[in-house]
C-alpha cells in the first residue's frame, strides 16, 4: 500500500518545528507504525537526511514509551492500542497520515515526535507508593482483600504511564494518570495509612507541573491504552475532599 | 489481540506460532554473593548467570530479579563494603584517559562514512546468529557462523553509515554502539556452543543426541559452568565446577 | 577452577549463616558509600530502593527517560514462590528440585536453593508494597500451576505480573530519590566500566540528550541491565534492550558465563515480512495449562476447528525440548 505522511520535525526543543512531507510505497498492511517509520528512516538515511527521532521501544503496547499523535487521534485510529500496536491495516492505500507528538505544556518537545514525560516520574515522587521498607512487610496472606476491590484496584494499577490522557485533554490535565495511581492505592488496605498525605501532595504536584484542571469530558479514558477508568479520577477527588 | 498483530481471526484459520529469542541465561560470571570475578562489581537479574543453569524455568526470571535486588545484594555488597575505605570525592586516576578512549570511539563510528545502516548490520547479524546458533546448532554451522560473524564485523567498520543528526538524541548513535558490542558479544556465543560439546536444557547440538532424539547431556565430561575471559589472544576458557550433593543429576525426556 | 565462594554448612542454612557472619557498616557510616546501580528492571530499582533505605548514597543510571520503562515490565506469566498455599506438597525443597531440574543441572545448588528460600519474603514485599496479585473470592491471593511444574506455586497480577511488579520496585525507588539519597540519572547510557587495582570503582556513562560523557566513581558497581537476547534482532525483547553494559565489563576483565544459553520461547507470532522488529508473545495468561477461550461477546457460538493437524504438530515437536514459558 501507499500513505502520504506529514511529519513534525524539530531538530531540537528551542526551534520552531514544522511539518514535513515523505511519500511511501510498497507498505506492507501488516506493518505497525512504528516499522514504517523504520522504513522511512532507512530510506532518509539513504537519501543522506536525517532520520526522524521517535520513541519506542516493547513494541507490544505494554512500556509505555511510543506514542504520538495520528491524525488527531492520540496514539491510534484504533481504541484501547498505543501506536506500536497500531498497524498500517487501519488505514487506507492513498490515505495522508499527520504525525505529530504529544502536546501539553508539561511535556516539552525534545526533537521530532519525541516528548519528554519526566513530569509524570515527579508526581509519583510525591507519594505514589507505599512506604514498606523492605523486609518490614507482614505474611502477605495476612490481609484479605475482597476479589472486586483487588480487581478494581488491579484496573487502576493497569496504567503504563505514556501520557496519552494529558495529550488528548483540551486542558493538558494529568488527572487519569494521577488519579489512577491514588484509586490504586487508595482501594488498598496497605494504601490507607498514607492516603491523606498521598492524595494531597500529588495533586499539588500536578499544578507545580503545569498540568491543566481537569473538566471530566472523558476524552481521557477513550484513548487510554489500558481502558483506565474515570472513576478513578472520581475517586481521587472523593480521597482528595476525604483529607 | 492477535488478530490486531496479525490480520487474522483465529476463529477461522489456524494461529500460526513460531519459536523466538526470549531468555538469557548466560551472563557474567558470579559467585553466591553475586560478584563477578572483578572485586566490586556485582551483576544481577538476568544480566548475571545464577540460578536458571541451562534454561530458566516459567516465572523464575521475575523471582530471581526481585531477590537479587531486594534479599540477595544488600547483605552480600554491604559484606564487601565495610572491607573499603570510601572513596569520598577523590577522582579516579583511569577517568580521563576512559573518557578520551569513548571519545575516540564515538569519533572512530562516524567517521567510518560507509552506506549501511547499524540496523541493517543488526538484521544481518540476527539472521546468521537465527540460522547458526538458534534452537539446534552443529558444529559444522557454527564453524561457519563464526567465520561469518567476522567478516561482518570487518564490514561494520568498513560500511557503517551514520547520519548527521545535530545536537541532542542521537538514536543512530546508540543503535551503532550497541551494534558493534552485539558483533563481538556474537564471536563469543559461536565459540561456547562450539566448545560445549553437549546438548543441555536450551542448548542442543545435533550431534549429541540419544536414539529418541532427546537431549544427551555428557555430565563426565561437561558438568561445569564455562566462564570466558576476552584476552589478547581471544577467548580463554576458565571453570567452575558444579557439585551435586542434594540432588544427583537425572535424564530429560519428553517422549 | 573458579571458587563460587559457597557458605559451609548444609544447604537449607547457608545462606542464614552467611548474613549472620557478614561483615557489618554502621548506619551513621553508610552514607559515606556511594553505589552505582545501572539499570532500573526489578532488580537494579529494587537493589537501588533498598540499599538506599540503608543508608547507602546511590546513583542511579538508565537509557530510558523514566525507570518505569525498564522491559522487566513486559513479562506476563507470573512470579513463582513456595508459600504452599495450595495444600499441594509444595516446599522451598520442592522448588529448589524443580529449579536444578529445569536448567538441567548446570547450576549452582547452594544459589538456586537460596532463591526458592527467599520467594516467600518477596511474595510479602510486593503485597505490602501494593502489588494487586490476582485474589479468590475468599480475598486470599490466588496461585496457579505453571511452567509445567506439579504444584501451584505462580502468583500473578492477569497478564501483567512484570509491570505491576516493576511498579513496586519503581515507587520504592522514586521514594527514595524523592529523600535525596538515590541520585537518578536518566537518558544514560554507560559505556565503560572504571577500574582502579583492578576493583571495580565507576563508569562512564553518554547522555543521551546531550551527548556529554561523564566519568562518575562510586565505592561499588552493580550492573542490573538485563538479558542480550536482542542480538538476534527478532526476539521478544524490546528494541532497546541490549548486552553493553556487561560486554563492556567483559572486556575489563569479567568473565562471561554460558554466553550461548538463549532460551527460545515456543509461541511466538511469526513473522510477516522483511521489516519486522519483533516478534511478539501470545500471552501466556491465554494458552497456560486449564484456561478456556471464550468468546468476548455473549452468545457467539463457534463451531469446532476443523484446522488440519498437521501444522500444529510439526511446530510442537520442534519445540519440545524447550519447556519454557
Amino acid at each position: 500500500m501507499k500513505l502520504t505522511l506529514k511529519i513534525w520535525r524539530q531538530p531540537n526543543p528551542r526551534a520552531k518545528g514544522t511539518f514535513e512531507t515523505y511519500s511511501l510505497e510498497d507498505l506492507n498492511p501488516a506493518m505497525s507504525v512504528p516499522e514504517m517509520l523504520d522504513v522511512l528512516n532507512e530510506q532518509l538515511m539513504a537519501a543522506g537526511k536525517t532520520p526522524i527521532a521517535f520513541d519506542s521501544d516493547c513494541r507490544e503496547g505494554i512500556c509505555g514509551q511510543c506514542g504520538f499523535v495520528i491524525n488527531g487521534d492520540v496514539h491510534s485510529p484504533e481504541r484501547g492500542a498505543t501506536t506500536c500496536q497500531t498497524h498500517l491495516r487501519s488505514f487506507q492505500s492513498g490515505d495522508t497520515l499527520v504525525l505529530e507528538p504529544f502536546r501539553a505544556k508539561a511535556f516539552p518537545i525534545k526533537k521530532d515526535l519525541c516528548v519528554d514525560r519526566r513530569a509524570l516520574d515527579r508526581i509519583i515522587m510525591k507519594g505514589g507508593y507505599i512506604s514498606v521498607q523492605t523486609g518490614q512487610a507482614p505474611e502477605a496472606n495476612s490481609t484479605r482483600i475482597p476479589l472486586e476491590q483487588a480487581e478494581t484496584a488491579f484496573e487502576a494499577a493497569a496504567c503504563i504511564g505514556c501520557g496519552a490522557c494529558v495529550a488528548t485533554c483540551k486542558n493538558a490535565s494529568a488527572a487519569l494518570f494521577t488519579g489512577a495511581k491514588i484509586s490504586h492505592l487508595a482501594l488498598l488496605p496497605q494504601g490507607e495509612p498514607e492516603a491523606a498525605k498521598r492524595v494531597q501532595a500529588m495533586v499539588a504536584q500536578m499544578d507545580v507541573e503545569g498540568f491543566g484542571a481537569c473538566s471530566m469530558t472523558g476524552a481521557c479514558e477513550v484513548v487510554c491504552p489500558q481502558g483506565v477508568s474515570i472513576a478513578h479520577i472520581v475517586r481521587m477527588h472523593a480521597e482528595f475532599w476525604k483529607s | 489481540m492477535y488478530k490486531k498483530i496479525t490480520g487474522t481471526d483465529a476463529y477461522q484459520e489456524p494461529m500460526l506460532i513460531s519459536p523466538s529469542a526470549h531468555f538469557s541465561m548466560g551472563g557474567l560470571w558470579v559467585d553466591y554473593e553475586l560478584q563477578s570475578n572483578l572485586p566490586g562489581l556485582f551483576v544481577l537479574g538476568e544480566a548475571n548467570f545464577a540460578d536458571h543453569g541451562a534454561n530458566r524455568l516459567g516465572a523464575n526470571s521475575l523471582l530471581q530479579a526481585c531477590v537479587d535486588g531486594y534479599f540477595i545484594l544488600p547483605h552480600t555488597l554491604m559484606h564487601y563494603l565495610a572491607g573499603e575505605t570510601a572513596l569520598g570525592a577523590r577522582k579516579l586516576a583511569a577517568e580521563e584517559r576512559l573518557l578520551q578512549e569513548a571519545r575516540a570511539r564515538i569519533d572512530l563510528l562516524q567517521n567510518i562514512k560507509g552506506m549501511r545502516t547499524a540496523d541493517q548490520f543488526h538484521r544481518a547479524l540476527g539472521a546468521l546468529l537465527t540460522q547458526k546458533c538458534g534452537l539446534i546448532r552443529e558444529r559444522g554451522q557454527l564453524q561457519e557462523g563464526l567465520k561469518e560473524v567476522k567478516e561482518l564485523q570487518k564490514s561494520f567498520y568498513e560500511d557503517l553509515f551514520l547520519p548527521e543528526t545535530g545536537e541532542g538524541l542521537h538514536m543512530e548513535l546508540e543503535k551503532a554502539l550497541r551494534v558493534e558490542d552485539y558483533l563481538e558479544l556474537a564471536q563469543l556465543i559461536f565459540t561456547d556452543a562450539l566448545q560445549r560439546e553437549e546438548s543441555c536444557g536450551a542448548h542442543f547440538r545435533v550431534e549429541y543426541q540419544t536414539e529418541q532424539g532427546e537431549a544427551a547431556r555428557n555430565d563426565a565430561e561437561f558438568q561445569f559452568v564455562s566462564a570466558w575471559e576476552s584476552t589478547s589472544e581471544g577467548f580463554q576458557l576458565h571453570r567452575e565446577a558444579l557439585h551435586f550433593q542434594y540432588m544427583q543429576p537425572q535424564e530429560r525426556s519428553y517422549q | 577452577m573458579l571458587d563460587p565462594k559457597i557458605p559451609e554448612g548444609p544447604l537449607d542454612q547457608k545462606w542464614q549463616q552467611f548474613k549472620a557472619q557478614a561483615r557489618l557498616i554502621s548506619p551513621a557510616n553508610r552514607r559515606k558509600y556511594r553505589v552505582i546501580v545501572v539499570g532500573t528492571g526489578l532488580a537494579g530499582s529494587a537493589a537501588a530502593a533498598s540499599l538506599a533505605e540503608l543508608g547507602f548514597s546511590c546513583e542511579v543510571f538508565t537509557y530510558h527517560e523514566s525507570p518505569r520503562r525498564a522491559h522487566s515490565v513486559a513479562a506476563q506469566g507470573g512470579i513463582n514462590a513456595a508459600k504452599g498455599y495450595k495444600n499441594d506438597g509444595d516446599s522451598v525443597w520442592r522448588m529448589f528440585q524443580d529449579t536444578l531440574k529445569g536448567g538441567d543441572f548446570r547450576s549452582r545448588e547452594a544459589s538456586v536453593f537460596r532463591m526458592a528460600e527467599c520467594s516467600m519474603a518477596l511474595i510479602d514485599q510486593a503485597v505490602a508494597q501494593g502489588v494487586p496479585f490476582a485474589r479468590e473470592y475468599s480475598g486470599y491471593l490466588a496461585n496457579r500451576s505453571f511452567g509445567g511444574v506439579q504444584v501451584s506455586r505462580t502468583f500473578y497480577a492477569r497478564g501483567q505480573t512484570g509491570q505491576q511488579l516493576l511498579q513496586g520496585a519503581y515507587q520504592a525507588l522514586m521514594r527514595m530519590v524523592a529523600t535525596g539519597s538515590v541520585t537518578l540519572h536518566t537518558c544514560h547510557e554507560m559505556l565503560d566500566l572504571i577500574l582502579e587495582e583492578g576493583q571495580a570503582k565507576g563508569i562512564i556513562a553518554r547522555n543521551l540528550e546531550t551527548g556529554a560523557i561523564t566519568a562518575h566513581a562510586a565505592d561499588a558497581v552493580v550492573l542490573a541491565t538485563g538479558g542480550y537476547g536482542k542480538i538476534y534482532y527478532l526476539s521478544t525483547l524490546a528494541m532497546l534492550c541490549n548486552g553493553s553494559a556487561i560486554w563492556r565489563a567483559h572486556r575489563r576483565g569479567a568473565y562471561f558465563a554460558a554466553p550461548s544459553w538463549t532460551q527460545f520461547h515456543p509461541t511466538s507470532l511469526p513473522q510477516l515480512g522483511p521489516y519486522q522488529s519483533k516478534l511478539t508473545l501470545m500471552s501466556e495468561s491465554l494458552r497456560n495449562d486449564g484456561r478456556i477461550w471464550v468468546p468476548q461477546n455473549r452468545g457467539i457460538i463457534v463451531p469446532p476447528p476443523t484446522f488440519p493437524k498437521r501444522s500444529a504438530t510439526i511446530i510442537w515437536n520442534a519445540n519440545t525440548r524447550l519447556t519454557v514459558i
